[in-house]
């Protein structure tokens, strides 16, 4: 049994806003949930199944499908894996779709760090409920960014990766991002600007940083059946996989993800290779994360991740393997620090060439998304996600 | 030498009891699976290799290498976040102390110390052999 092709994306809208100072939390989740269900063509009261993550306030789908009155619920799921959350739900929602538990599945993301000050990738975020092993860590002062900076330091000793090739991925974000009205960063950036921006954890600089953002985004999940009846262009979910990573007893290695797990089963699933993909999103929380993702979904030999990405090979129309046309967590979009639903909504645009012209990949008929949750330098959620074209 | 950046306590927890106290007296003590032989980190009473309690305590040798690490360039003081492989054979997450950051490196050597935090609690940190 498989979800290949039982389900398909028919609605996508990412927020606007990167600082929503005059909006709450569940407005936000509302406004993208509204704005996601215009773009498919569906009335909320077709909705019968709703996904949300962590960035949901109070009890999650109960307090969110109170507060847009959803009223004909009946599947849930707010898995929490942090940023791959989103990605993971597609999957679940196909899931749920093919044993016939819902035919709509509404999945939304938002939240406003930026607005409330909230202490993002360079303070330890103290601990709301004490897992058990924060006493372990939590004291030694880890960040988000120099947790990643750990593994980035470790695939250089190891493989010999450079700072300069980390750069390449940002570059190639920044290409992209200066056709995005809505990027927070717009202006294109050399590889001389990255390593020069200033260190924030060695050896990640400032600009192998993804943004802080406010704002968010959602997709709605439809049975092929309602897809067929639908004005919009859907997208077919092709294939998914989900996976853990962790520090397996003190047994670590921060040279790889959790994309080495999840990727083969999406792959397997969609019955396609990582020469077929013609777009991809990576989750791109720092240049470090693309990098090693990079490898583990099997896009070129581990441990040849920095010659992979280096001059250009991720910007559309120039490389092999045009990544985040919208800007990505690097220049556009990071709300609520989780990125795996925007990264959902660039492929869907992509597979509905509805990405900037200048962008735009030509003939794209498989896309990838892949969101990366918790922390690659401790414990992490992985999810990958392969789409196709509603006539493929 | 650079600051010493300042250790919050460890957050108390029933099944850390022992750990802490024996780190107060300067001692690290490792969790061994006893139905496989394994060392493993963090500290818990129940195996992640076989999921029994059957678990005993051995005292670490203190010493071990780096395997990656990095500095906390947006504090002050500057701290040394890093992974000291163990001689044990597990990695665990600690702080690089009494030394310049820009000293540090993967692979070089280090030696178990303990430092006070506020609330007077020991921790195991290390610093160059």
């Amino acid at each position: 049994m498989s979800i290949k092709g039982i389900a398909h994306i028919a609605g996508i809208f990412e927020h606007p806003t990167r600082k929503a100072v005059d909006l709450s939390v569940a407005q936000l989740h509302a406004e993208v949930a509204a704005g996601a269900l215009a773009d498919a063509g569906i009335d909320k009261d077709m909705v019968d199944g709703y996904f949300c993550a962590g960035d949901a306030p109070g009890l999650g789908p109960l307090s969110m499908i109170e507060y847009m009155g959803l009223n004909n619920l009946r599947h849930m799921d707010s898995t929490d894996v942090g940023g791959s959350s989103y990605v993971l739900h597609i999957g679940h929602a196909a899931e749920a779709i093919a044993m016939g538990k819902c035919n709509v599945a509404l999945i939304t993301l938002a939240g406003r760090p930026r607005a409330e000050g909230m202490a993002t990738g360079t303070s330890p975020r103290a601990p709301a409920e004490p897992a058990p092993d924060i006493p372990f860590e939590y004291i030694y002062g880890p960040t988000v960014v120099n947790m990643y900076a750990m593994a980035a330091h470790r695939h250089m000793h190891e493989f010999g990766t450079t700072s300069e090739q980390l750069a390449w991925i940002k570059v190639a974000a920044s290409h992209h991002a200066q056709y995005n009205p809505h990027a927070m960063l717009q202006n294109v950036v050399t590889v001389e600007d990255v390593v020069n921006s200033p260190m924030v954890a060695d050896p990640l600089h400032r600009n192998d940083c993804c943004v802080i953002s406010d704002g968010g985004g959602a997709f709605v999940v439809v049975s092929k059946e309602i897809a067929a009846g639908l004005k919009r262009d859907t997208v077919p979910v092709l294939g998914h996989g989900e996976a853990p990573k962790h520090l397996n007893g003190g047994k670590i290695d921060l040279t790889f993800t959790g994309a080495r797990w999840s990727g083969p089963l999406a792959f397997e699933e969609a019955g396609v290779t990582p020469a077929d993909i013609d777009y991809a999103s990576i989750y791109d929380s720092f240049t470090i994360t693309v990098l090693e993702t990079l490898e583990d979904l099997g896009f070129c030999p581990v441990g040849e991740g920095g010659k992979f990405v280096s001059d250009g090979n991720l910007i559309s129309g120039e490389g092999k393997l045009p990544f985040n046309t919208d800007g990505g967590g690097l220049c556009n979009n990071h709300p609520i620090n989780r990125g795996g639903l925007t990264k959902v909504l660039e492929a869907v645009r992509q597979l509905r060439d509805e990405a900037h012209p200048k962008v735009q990949v030509k003939d794209c008929q498989v896309a990838l998304a892949h969101g990366t949750g918790g922390s690659i330098g401790t414990r992490m959620g992985s999810s990958t996600v392969i789409l196709g074209r509603a006539d493929a | 030498m650079s600051a010493v950046r300042n250790i919050p306590s460890p957050p108390e927890n029933v099944e850390h009891t022992a750990f802490w106290a024996a780190a107060n007296e300067g001692k690290l003590m490792l969790p061994r699976c006893k139905d496989t032989g394994q060392f493993f980190w963090y500290p818990r009473n129940i195996s992640p290799f076989t999921l029994s309690n059957n678990v005993e305590w051995i005292e670490a040798s203190g010493k071990g290498e780096i395997y990656t690490y990095s500095v906390m360039r947006r504090a002050d003081p500057n701290y040394v976040i890093a992974y000291v492989t163990l001689e044990e054979g597990v990695s665990v997450m600690t702080n690089i102390v009494g030394c310049d950051p820009d000293s540090v490196s993967i692979g070089q050597k280090v030696q178990l110390d303990f430092q006070d935090t506020d609330g007077g609690q020991k921790v195991p940190v290390f610093k160059p052999a």
